[in-house]
């Protein structure tokens, strides 16, 4: 047959018809030889776990986790957004038994805000505290302190960091819990603390007292006397730091009373 | 020697495809927040266009050609590029999962994008030869992967840079792409 004479509509319609079958064909066959056996449920463990790819769990987002947990039997209480909702669920799909783990939330150990921690010198260059930090040691005069950039506000995935007044504070019953600002902090002030602890040392300076009182009207002096009201390592002297253990369970107002410079704080 | 030069250097810095033609402008935008996922879509870019060179030059030369049916070539070749990468993608996902980890998410993305379908239609209007047409889709996608990097590590100074409210966003976004695509405009002549 002379391709001259067959008809031009029905001669396309078969070519490109044909260059689809074939396409077609060639992708059902590499579908049918080629196929991935993935197990069924990764994908389920997945739908369980809340999608918020926060990277708390130190996976690379959920289904990274999910992965982990049907293939490598990873924690599966690793999950700090979904809290005993989702560790209910898994328990149930997986058909294991598994301790919640508490519920975690971020603190910023600084109580200094632009009132409070006077700057050394204007700082002008990009909103970000590890430029701010690079420039010279940081703007404020303490060395320890937030600097109020808020990289760690940036990052936080459910908004829960607020900048006020130079400082970065988290909202409790915002936080999901994932960490991510922890790292983003230049200083390190931020810490993950189970969300039952309220009594808190808000400074991280490690200058002696009278360095830390011509920095900062609420930084800790190293006065020692919280240390001495929580007797059994709650609060302990790290140097010229008061720590709080959050592994110790602590709820004694006398120690906010007692703090001379306010840094010891009920939040 | 001298044809092969004019090509690249014609396809990756003075006809850009991005930033001259303004082909593909949709990736582009889309994902050039972050340095680690533009260059996952350079990845794909690079091998999608450069296999799409070749795969639509046998079609056109082989099949449509022949049957006097060039004016389908539209139709034809976005059937066979979509269908081509997702064998592609099957295949890598099989044989090659670290690179399909890598390159995975941003394939389907890439597949029938108008830089995609527009390197194999000028491939067809300039009358290259079979390693013409595969050289001078690898050259568009270079300078492709060059404007996104560019304009990725752009926007990731300008995100730090607190614009004024009513530029953040996609609109200083579009008018960086803008004085980029003026920048580039400096290559008109290198190549005539």
């Amino acid at each position: 047959m002379d391709i001259a004479n067959v008809n031009p509509v029905a001669l396309t319609a078969l070519a490109i018809g044909l260059i689809g079958l074939v396409c077609g064909a060639a992708l059902a066959l590499a579908a049918r030889f080629l196929a991935v056996h993935e197990d069924p449920r990764i994908g389920q463990v997945a739908d369980i776990l809340p999608g918020a790819n926060c990277g708390g769990c130190a996976y690379a987002g959920c289904a990274d986790y999910a992965k982990a947990i049907v293939l490598n039997d990873a924690a599966i209480n690793l999950c700090a957004p979904g809290g005993q909702e989702v560790l209910d669920k898994l328990c149930a799909f997986l058909g294991k038994t598994a301790e919640a783990a508490e519920k975690k939330t971020a603190i910023v150990l600084c109580g200094g805000d632009s009132g409070k921690a006077p700057r050394r010198f204007a700082y002008n260059g990009v909103a970000d505290c590890a430029a701010a930090q690079a420039v010279h040691g940081g703007d404020k005069r303490c060395g320890y302190g937030c600097l109020g950039y808020g990289s760690c506000a940036r990052i936080c995935p459910a908004g829960a960091i607020e900048i006020a007044n130079g400082l970065a504070k988290v909202h409790k019953n915002l936080c999901i819990g994932c960490g991510a600002c922890v790292k983003a902090c230049p200083r390190t002030l931020i810490q993950m603390i189970p969300v039952s602890r309220t009594i808190h040392v808000l400074c991280r300076s490690r200058d002696k007292g009278p360095v830390v009182k011509k920095a900062c009207s609420v930084g800790c002096i190293g006065c020692t006397r919280c240390a001495k009201i929580a007797d059994d390592g709650q609060i302990a002297m790290d140097g010229p730091l008061a720590v709080v253990d959050y592994a110790k369970p602590f709820d004694n107002e006398e120690a906010v009373e007692k703090c001379p410079t306010h840094c010891i704080v009920r939040a | 020697m001298t044809s092969i030069l004019l090509i690249v250097i014609g396809a990756a810095l003075v006809n850009n495809f991005v930033l001259t033609r303004f082909l593909g402008i949709c990736p582009f935008l889309g994902v050039s927040k972050k340095l680690p996922t533009a260059l996952g879509m350079c990845g794909a870019v690079i091998f999608v266009m450069t296999s799409a060179s070749a795969v639509t030059f046998a079609l056109q030369r082989g099949v449509l050609d022949p049957l006097g049916i060039g004016y389908m070539q539209t139709i034809a070749f976005i059937l066979v590029i979509a269908s081509f990468v997702q064998l592609v993608d099957i295949a890598m996902k099989k044989f090659a999962p670290a690179l399909h980890g890598a390159l995975g998410i941003f394939l389907p993305l890439i597949t029938t994008n108008c830089a995609v379908l527009g390197v194999s239609v000028l491939n067809v209007q300039s009358g290259h030869g079979f390693g013409k047409a595969v050289l001078y889709g690898f050259s568009a996608a270079v300078g492709f992967a060059l404007a996104l990097l560019v304009f990725t590590g752009l926007r990731e100074k300008i995100d730090r840079a607190n614009p004024p409210r009513c530029f953040q966003g996609v609109a200083i976004a579009l008018v960086t792409a803008g004085l980029l695509s003026l920048a580039f405009m400096g290559f008109a002549g290198l190549v005539k």
